[in-house]
């Protein structure tokens, strides 16, 4: 009996002491998770529930008056998530194609190979809202640079930001500037890393440079190409800097975007509890949305 | 007897000048600043604030982003650092977040800065967050030339909450060697068969602003243009709609409410009267400079300012960088009351009363106060007074990018304006038209209620989409319309009904 109760007790202490052990360990990244993610995602649960305001200074419990504001009356928010809809993925898909035709362009040995991959960093590497307000001057219709060159061989002016059209496209020109680089850089790694094998065998059958592009070079290129998307498509997702520095969400809501509503909403009207209410319902379809198109983009470029 | 008498007066006034020159040459060689007039003595003089010791004391002040306003803000910080040994930290924000960056920590509890700017129709929601400005202050010199329209601004129930450092009020500025040009005045003649005079309704100021528009009528090889105006949302422009709004919509017969009918609160702002100024401001897209639809308030002092366009309307920023020295349009502008219409909406019999109405728009402006929950109050409010004291104050108002606009009785002389090199005609005008506005039995205050900035910002989006188009006037002042009464439901009509009754009072000339 002395015995049992002997191994019995080594065993839980043996048991605590490994559980002890574990949690010291795991405590810091639970401590940081819970702090930096999960105590902010309730907190914004608890604050969507609320009517907080300039003039209901206080965490009240609404109930879900905001949802229903959102989902009934609140077209402003639809307006804006599918403008960034459009907005995020013609950006993406623009940047991958010319992301992948520098990266293609400096993987081969050319000359000045390093230059070159330098030269194409370079707006990733400048500030967003710096180069945002460099690009707003350049675009601007009386007295920036880009209509006078346009004028002197009788184009324009054109309305580069106060046209509602055109607008959207100077926004995505902006984008495609700054984030094509990033693109760049993750295709570049992914070309680089290629293995040599499936490329020496189409030299031996010799196939050309758009068959071995199109059979070899992009399915290999697959499985990178589609993290690329996904990450870019999920910081293209949050545009705002350059929203609220070209135009304002202007002329007027032709350039608004779903984050730049929520942050108006929040920080300019003051309504924190219905911004929270976006922001919560904005997170929620963002996940759907990026998961779906996960896993179509795998479906359509990974073939087995 | 009356030799003496003479003398006695000759050596009193030998006496105060030189006591002033006497300090103008001490304080302007260190602060180039009041160079034009030296410092001036009063309680919050630099002389005065000299004599103060805030060494190891911080002062932390969010103030705008700079020029307009935040520019005089860092530069009084920097002068008064100089003279009181304090440390003042100031930071800039742009105007649209000037509310939330004060809010945030007020309604949390917190006081990060002493000393927060904003605009003046911020008290309702301020009020109970800010301390209200000690009777010292209240009783000074310097506050008694305050106007009195401008004290009941800064002040709720009678109790000051904001420092008066600004005045505001929207009117009309042009081009004088335009509208005025004999040879102009004859080709307008002919070309149009109308009189080219300064315009006195919203349908002649359109009329000459198409017609000056897109060539090149100042002779400077540069297209110009027939109007800048403040039509980027979030940025003000709800305030220039008001403006447009208030010939059409003020009706001296139907007192009791512009914005709401302070009975039923039923919004008024798609009413016929309304709709009838925003038709009017979309056709103003077609006679403002290209990107014109996204000119915020910086665009249209600089465009206006910079000899640009032939009319403009709003703050007094871009009137005053006109006249500035180095402005390639100095003493080639005019100023007058904003147009008025031949007809006004009378909201009790649903339909136009046919005549002549105009009605002066009271913005307001910038306003400042001290945190209730601030350590630093007396340093704070010392700061504001030698911020609007008389030798800067002087200073600032001359200065069109700092946004320092008059709201003192000694403002509307003449002479203070001749003194900075303006023609007297022009500084004439100018100060007639402010005073003008001051008697004006017809005018409109902004909203200062609960939920301001929610109602202007759905007016403005509103506005917004019929100038660029993605609405009708009449739809895009319905969707307004139903956005304040969403809100009034959220916010309490009774709420917004006593706040707005301080402000219909005012219109109604009974306060």
């Amino acid at each position: 009996m002395a015995v049992i109760t002997t191994a019995t007790t080594n065993k839980i202490q043996k048991y605590f002491m490994n559980f002890k052990h574990k949690f010291v360990f795991l405590f810091p990244g639970l401590f940081v998770l819970i702090g930096i993610l999960i105590f902010p995602i309730i907190f914004t649960i608890r604050l969507s529930l609320s009517g907080w305001n300039s003039y209901t200074p206080e965490m009240n419990f609404i109930g879900i008056t905001n949802y229903i504001r959102l989902f009934t009356d609140d077209p402003r928010f639809w307006e804006s998530f599918f403008r960034l809809s459009f907005l995020s993925v013609s950006t993406v898909i623009l940047q991958y194609i010319i992301g992948f035709a520098l990266a293609l362009m400096v993987w081969k040995e050319i000359k000045f190979k390093r230059f070159f991959r330098v030269i194409f960093l370079i707006p990733m590497m400048t500030t967003p809202v710096i180069m945002t307000v460099i690009w707003r001057t350049f675009f601007h219709e009386s007295l920036g640079p880009v209509n006078d060159l346009l004028g002197h061989i009788g184009i324009g002016p054109i309305l580069w930001l106060s046209d509602p059209v055109i607008a959207k496209f100077t926004v995505i020109i902006v984008e495609v500037w700054q984030w094509t680089p990033f693109m760049f850089l993750l295709l570049l790694a992914g070309l680089l890393s290629l293995p040599k094998e499936p490329f020496l065998a189409a030299a031996i059958d010799g196939a050309s440079p758009l068959r071995k592009f199109v059979y070899v070079t992009f399915p290999l290129m697959a499985p990178i190409s589609i993290g690329a998307i996904i990450i870019r498509l999920i910081e293209a997702s949050k545009i705002m800097d350059t929203v609220f520095v070209l135009t304002s969400g202007g002329p007027g809501t032709a350039t608004e975007t779903s984050s730049f509503y929520i942050y108006i909403k929040g920080l300019r009207e003051f309504q924190m509890g219905y911004a929270a209410t976006l922001s919560f319902t904005y997170l929620v379809i963002m996940i759907i949305s990026l998961t779906i198109i996960a896993k179509v983009l795998t479906k359509l470029m990974i073939k087995e | 007897m009356k030799t003496i008498k003479t003398c006695v007066t000759a050596l009193i006034s030998a006496l105060l000048v030189f006591s002033n020159v006497a300090y103008a040459d001490k304080w302007s060689d260190q602060f180039p600043h009041i160079k034009a007039t030296g410092d001036i003595p009063g309680e919050c003089s630099y002389e005065s604030m000299s004599k103060k010791d805030y060494s190891g004391k911080t002062l932390k002040i969010n103030t705008h982003a700079v020029p307009v306003m935040g520019e005089p803000t860092a530069l009084h910080a920097e002068q008064f650092a100089k003279l009181t040994g304090a440390k003042v930290d100031v930071t800039h924000t742009p105007a649209g977040d000037l509310y939330a960056k004060a809010m945030v920590p007020f309604q949390a509890g917190q006081a990060p800065y002493d000393i927060v700017f904003g605009f003046s129709n911020f008290i309702n929601d301020w009020r109970r967050y800010l301390a209200p400005v000690p009777k010292k202050y209240t009783d000074m010199k310097q506050m008694k030339d305050v106007t009195p329209s401008h004290i009941g601004i800064a002040s709720w129930d009678g109790v000051m909450y904001q420092f008066p450092v600004d005045g505001d009020r929207h009117y009309l500025k042009y081009r004088k060697d335009v509208i005025d040009n004999p040879e102009y005045k004859k080709k307008y003649k002919a070309d149009t068969g109308k009189e080219l005079k300064v315009p006195t309704t919203w349908k002649e100021y359109g009329e000459m602003a198409a017609y000056f528009n897109d060539w090149d009528w100042d002779g400077d090889g540069e297209k110009e243009y027939g109007s800048a105006e403040v039509m980027k949302k979030d940025d003000l422009m709800y305030a220039a709609f008001y403006s447009r709004s208030a010939a059409y919509s003020k009706n001296p017969k139907t007192p009791g409410g512009f914005f709401f009918d302070l009975e039923t609160m039923t919004p008024l702002i798609n009413n016929p009267g309304f709709v009838e100024a925003l038709t009017d401001w979309v056709a103003a897209t077609k006679y403002v400079p290209p990107g014109g639809i996204n000119f915020g308030l910086g665009d249209e002092i600089g465009s206006f300012g910079g000899g640009q366009t032939l009319f403009s309307f709003s703050w007094d920023d871009a009137f005053v960088a006109a006249m500035q020295p180095d402005s390639p349009i100095n003493n080639k502008v005019g100023a007058a009351q904003l147009p008025g219409s031949t007809k006004v909406w009378n909201r009790k019999t649903n339909s136009w009363d046919e005549g002549f109405n105009q009605a002066p728009f009271f913005v307001w402006g910038w306003a400042v106060g001290v945190a209730k929950k601030s350590k630093e109050q007396e340093m704070a409010f010392d700061y504001l007074c030698f911020f609007a004291n008389e030798a800067n104050h002087q200073a600032d108002i001359g200065i069109g990018r700092f946004g320092v606009n008059p709201f003192r009785d000694a403002d509307f002389q003449a002479d203070v304006w001749t003194q900075i090199g303006w023609d007297k005609d022009i500084a004439q005008s100018y100060v007639d038209t402010l005073a003008e506005m001051e008697k004006s039995k017809n005018r409109v205050f902004p909203l200062r209620v609960p939920g301001t900035f929610e109602f202007n910002a759905a007016l403005a989006t509103a506005a917004a989409k019929a100038l660029a188009g993605q609405l009708s006037p009449q739809a895009a002042l319905d969707e307004a319309a139903k956005q304040w009464n969403d809100i009034l439901n959220r916010v309490g009509k009774d709420n917004v009904r006593k706040a707005y009754a301080v402000g219909v009072a005012m219109e109604d000339n009974k306060l």
